[in-house]
């Protein structure tokens, strides 16, 4: 398949499986009640199913996704290793660790972009940190582990605020954030972190060509032009931005920034540039989907999207890992 | 005619001298071959050469303007650079790795514009990868590959080629070859500052030695003039036994300082 033809593949795919996300759920509706709410023309409930609960939902299911997917593809293209992402990096941890400080101290009621803003910083404050280690370190399996060992720092501050919860409810919402989930997301919570992750994805695309150009090593790559330290902060500050406000989104959702890129990768021959958009909207599908299957799912208790995702992700991360044939550290 | 002059350039680091006042130039029309051990400086005195590294004193010139101000871009425009490692993340096709050479260009993978498309045919003929061009590089041997980075360097189409070591590690037909793609580029027009481990070959085909040890310069001049017993002994520690015949320059190594048997 040309890479033109996957992308209207995906393109095609991403605005069925959110179609169908208005259509599936609890209270059943048909394909033309469905869309006659969606132009506003049907009975007020049917317009509330669709336009507060479904639709918003599926969106940030989307949006996160996108924002993880490519993250994590150019990360992968910037650290030039096909384990890099924002979960395993310990970014989304982080990032999820400042949400719940915020939420812990109440800072986030105060304001709607208080929370969006304090995920921001802890994700940027992982991926700056991450960045200067790449700098100074060379082996990337050191950096990776590096990650590891920011993501666990971060989860045993979690489990900290945890330990300290004041009150039952304040340990479920942490909890939530924990877990990740896009359910009860309203077009507020939207609205307050889209901008974020826009910003975040634009900045990703817009110096996309020196991924490219990382493929012959940081050295080479400097070699043909590329300025390196432009090269790093814009993915720093791009991937820190979209993941951050996907964070404050959903809470921790993790392994779709990297089970996305590796299946686009054989689509557009290995070239980093090329993967971005791609694996951002495949991995947009894979989260609409898997909270699809949440919602389906006969549970007494609704699963989390982030747990799913962990299931399917972390045995795809390790399939991956052994898979390697290039070895560049 | 685009010109790279390095004035008494001097390394540190870490309060050790890894390069001393290393004076240096490379014009079109000539190829310059760096000798010397490991650890004698020469990839250093490249690397301050391009700006990529910060020199602690001394200049270098490109043009008139300091590498070390120019931006990444304007340098690759005019000197194409070929690491010593050459690391590949992805196992990419052929054709895209030596289309990458033309990044500085505005190439993007995938929609190349005529120029860099004409470009990179060029260096794909060059190197005689036509009927490798879409296999993907994880499935070529060493050899190929050395090709596949030559070529890389080949289609920026810049006027100046520095190469660090770039027939290490390949078959004595191999490195013929590269060595051949090398002259070819500096007989119509280049010039070329090539780092070599392999004496004979780079008596053989460069204009100009330039023999390193110790981060310094020791001697430098035609292979005629440079390419003695004595020098190689001072530089290489081994005794060595050298003539010049109607093929040209050979050396043979003949055993260590010490005396040893090997």
């Amino acid at each position: 398949m040309k890479s033109g033809h996957f992308l209207i593949v995906l393109v095609l795919a991403c605005l069925t499986a959110i179609l169908a996300a208005c259509l599936l759920g609890s209270t059943p509706m048909g394909l033309s009640q469905v869309i006659a709410a969606l132009l506003g023309q049907s009975t007020d409930a049917d317009n509330i199913v669709v336009w507060e609960i479904r639709m918003p939902r599926a969106l940030a299911a989307f949006v996160v996704g996108a924002a993880l997917g490519t993250s994590g593809a150019a990360l992968q293209g910037l650290l030039r290793n096909p384990l890099a992402e924002p979960g395993v990096l310990g970014v989304t941890a982080t990032s999820s660790l400042f949400a719940t400080f915020a939420l812990y101290y109440g800072l986030a009621a105060s304001s709607p972009f208080l929370l969006p803003v304090y995920a921001i910083a802890g994700a940027l404050a992982a991926t700056a940190l991450l960045a200067v280690a790449a700098i100074r370190i060379k082996s990337v399996v050191t950096l990776i582990l590096i990650g590891v060992g920011l993501s666990s720092f971060s989860a045993s501050l979690m489990s900290l605020l945890l330990n300290l919860a004041p009150n039952p409810f304040s340990l479920a919402d942490m909890m939530n954030w924990l877990l990740g989930s896009v359910a009860n997301r309203s077009f507020l919570d939207l609205q307050t972190t889209v901008p974020f992750i826009a910003l975040g994805l634009a900045i990703l695309f817009v110096t996309r060509r020196g991924l490219s150009a990382l493929t012959l090593g940081d050295e080479a790559a400097s070699g043909v032009g590329l300025n390196l330290h432009r090269q790093r902060i814009a993915v720093v500050l791009g991937a820190g931005l979209a993941t951050g406000a996907a964070v404050a989104l959903a809470g921790a959702i993790g392994f779709v920034g990297i089970v996305a890129p590796h299946i686009v990768r054989p689509f557009v021959n290995y070239d980093p540039a090329r993967s971005l958009l791609p694996s951002g909207l495949l991995a947009g599908l894979i989260l609409v989907l898997a909270d699809i299957a949440v919602r389906l799912m006969p549970t007494t208790t609704e699963l989390k999207l982030g747990v799913v995702a962990a299931l399917i992700g972390a045995p795809a991360f390790i399939w991956i890992a052994m898979q390697r044939r290039v070895t560049n550290d | 005619m685009t010109e790279l002059v390095a004035q008494n350039l001097s390394v540190f680091a870490a309060n050790l001298s890894l390069l001393g006042t290393a004076s240096l130039s490379l014009r079109p029309g000539e190829l310059v071959a760096i000798l010397g051990p490991n650890g004698a400086g020469k990839t250093t005195l490249l690397r301050a050469m391009l700006g990529l590294l910060d020199a602690s004193g001394g200049s270098s010139l490109l043009d008139g303007e300091s590498t070390a101000t120019l931006s990444p871009g304007e340098r690759a425009r005019k000197i194409s650079y070929l690491p010593q490692r050459r690391p590949l993340a992805w196992p990419n096709r052929v054709i895209d790795i030596v289309a990458l050479g033309r990044y500085a260009h505005g190439a993007a993978l995938g929609r190349l514009g005529p120029m860099d498309a004409a470009a990179v045919d060029d260096a794909i003929d060059a190197c005689d990868l036509r009927l490798l061009a879409h296999r993907n590089a994880d499935s070529l041997s060493g050899g190929e590959l050395a090709r596949v980075h030559f070529a890389r360097a080949l289609a920026a189409k810049a006027p100046l080629l520095i190469a660090d070591e770039p027939v290490a590690a390949l078959d004595p037909r191999h490195q013929l070859r590269i060595a051949e793609l090398i002259r070819s580029f500096v007989d119509s027009g280049g010039g070329a500052l090539v780092v070599l481990h392999e004496v004979a070959l780079a008596a053989r085909i460069a204009d100009r030695l330039v023999w390193m040890n110790g981060g310094k310069i020791i001697a430098e001049g035609s292979p005629r003039a440079t390419l003695t017993a004595e020098l190689i002994k001072d530089i290489y520690g081994v005794r060595a036994h050298v003539c010049f015949d109607a093929h040209g320059p050979d050396v043979r190594i003949e055993g260590s300082q010490a005396g040893g048997k090997i």
